[in-house]
């Protein structure tokens, strides 16, 4: 399985910052991701199921899209983007 | 010693002080993050606030003590899988009797809380009213931004949405109907007013003591209403501008409003001035408040949840922030102001918390 690393905010809710996750896109994952740790539900994945504006996920230091493939040896990271102002 | 509640765009300032002079920080909460709204439920206590994170989204979180960490309440959200996202929590309001709270928010939504605001639920017959298609987005979104429970009948309301006007249920919010007969929208075609859903409503506020009346601050015209909010009679005349957005009343009094016109052009304090607006008589002669405010060279831009009041009569205390971070109040009724507090952020909401 992928692992997924958080930080920050997310990691606290999650209870840790490593998780492996099942999915064969970077949606899939994240939505597996939010099914299986209820305290992130909604903090990644809108109600539409669609990534939030200034959330950036990685996989192996690449910056993917929802339809990023991802295999079992993976390393996915979720962080937000960069603000200011 | 009165506590203010001060949203802004980078966090929570609760303020603190004796009403006449400056008032002291007491603590700050979601540092760097918008606070939309926060406020403090009487009967328990419990304090709210509204943050919009923009990493994470819209969250409502509560805390019993300042000094405690905040917890998040859960059910702040659309029905998942659907075509739209929660953007933002407007106003959370709780019943006189305790018994529930209510929170609105864009697009267009309500949500009740039973346990003390742990735990919401969406209020599925306004999401799902067959008007809603023809429902209209503002300039600053589709908000359900005043909440008004009638008096030890919580399951009366109104709502007032920007832009799809007043909704009004008498069953807590299984049935609702739309009440605007007599408001005139110079935005639209003389022949849609009257019959038209999207009616920009700034600000409502309904009378403690006779709360079949109701004021409202609309865009472009201020209202009044004695039928509960089915029909709506001007009464800005005599205000330097019938523009504005928050309404503020006396609860001891039916026949007040207090209202801060802004210019129709750029919404901001007319000619420089700023002055807060009283009627004693429901609308029908309004007094200018000026006396401690800035009256030269001062544009202010103050929002529609930066107006509140505390107490009543002659010791109804008033405040009011603006987006450029002064907070002014006042301990007389609106006779005379102070400066409360200056250089915050740009200030969203102003809420008297005791």
């Amino acid at each position: 399985m992928a692992i997924v690393r958080l930080r920050g905010q997310l990691e606290k809710l999650a209870g840790g910052s490593e998780h492996p996750v099942e999915g064969g896109t970077v949606n899939e994952l994240l939505e597996e991701l939010e099914r299986s740790n209820a305290a992130l539900e909604g903090w990644i994945l809108d109600e539409r199921g669609v990534i939030r504006r200034h959330i950036n996920v990685f996989v192996n230091g690449e910056q993917a899209q929802p339809d990023t493939a991802v295999g079992a040896e993976d390393r996915i990271e979720i962080l937000p983007a960069i603000s200011g102002g | 010693m009165t506590e203010l509640l001060v949203g802004t765009r980078k966090g929570l300032f609760v303020l603190e002080g004796d009403p006449g002079g400056e008032f002291a920080l007491k603590t700050r909460a979601f540092e760097g993050e918008p606070v939309e709204y926060a406020m403090r439920q009487q009967h328990s206590g419990r304090y709210f606030a509204s943050v919009t994170s923009s990493f994470y989204g819209p969250k409502i979180w509560f805390t019993d003590d300042l000094t405690d960490e905040w917890r998040l309440a859960t059910g702040v959200t659309l029905p998942r899988g659907g075509q739209q996202a929660l953007k933002r929590i407007w106003e959370i309001v709780a019943s006189d009797d305790a018994s529930r709270l209510y929170a609105g928010g864009d697009p267009g939504v309500l949500f009740e809380s039973h346990d003390g605001g742990e735990t919401w639920e969406l209020n599925r017959t306004l999401w799902e009213h067959p008007s809603r298609p023809t429902w209209r987005s503002d300039s600053g979104g589709l908000s359900v931004h005043s909440i008004l429970p009638w008096p030890r009948e919580p399951e009366r309301l109104a709502v007032g949405i920007s832009a799809a006007g007043v909704w009004l249920t008498e069953d807590a919010g299984k049935t609702w109907r739309h009440g605007n007969e007599g408001i005139r929208a110079d935005y639209l075609p003389e022949e849609a007013s009257g019959k038209a859903i999207a009616l920009c409503v700034h600000g409502l506020a309904r009378a403690r003591e006779r709360p079949e009346r109701l004021f409202m601050q609309f865009h472009g015209g201020v209202y009044r209403s004695d039928d509960a909010g089915e029909t709506w009679t001007d009464i800005a005349a005599g205000l330097p501008s019938d523009f504005g957005f928050p309404v503020v009343l006396d609860p001891a009094d039916p026949d007040s409003a207090f209202v801060i016109p802004v210019t129709t052009t750029d919404r901001l304090t007319p000619g420089g001035r700023v002055q807060v607006w009283e009627t004693r008589d429901a609308g029908a002669t309004w007094t200018a408040h000026g006396d401690g405010l800035p009256q030269q060279d001062a544009y202010l831009s103050i929002l529609r949840k930066c107006f509140d009041g505390a107490g009543e009569g002659s010791a109804l205390e008033l405040y009011f922030g603006a987006t450029s971070g002064e907070i002014f109040g006042s301990a007389d009724a609106g006779a005379s102001w102070f400066e409360v507090a200056r250089r915050l952020p740009s200030i969203q909401s102003v809420r008297v918390a005791r």
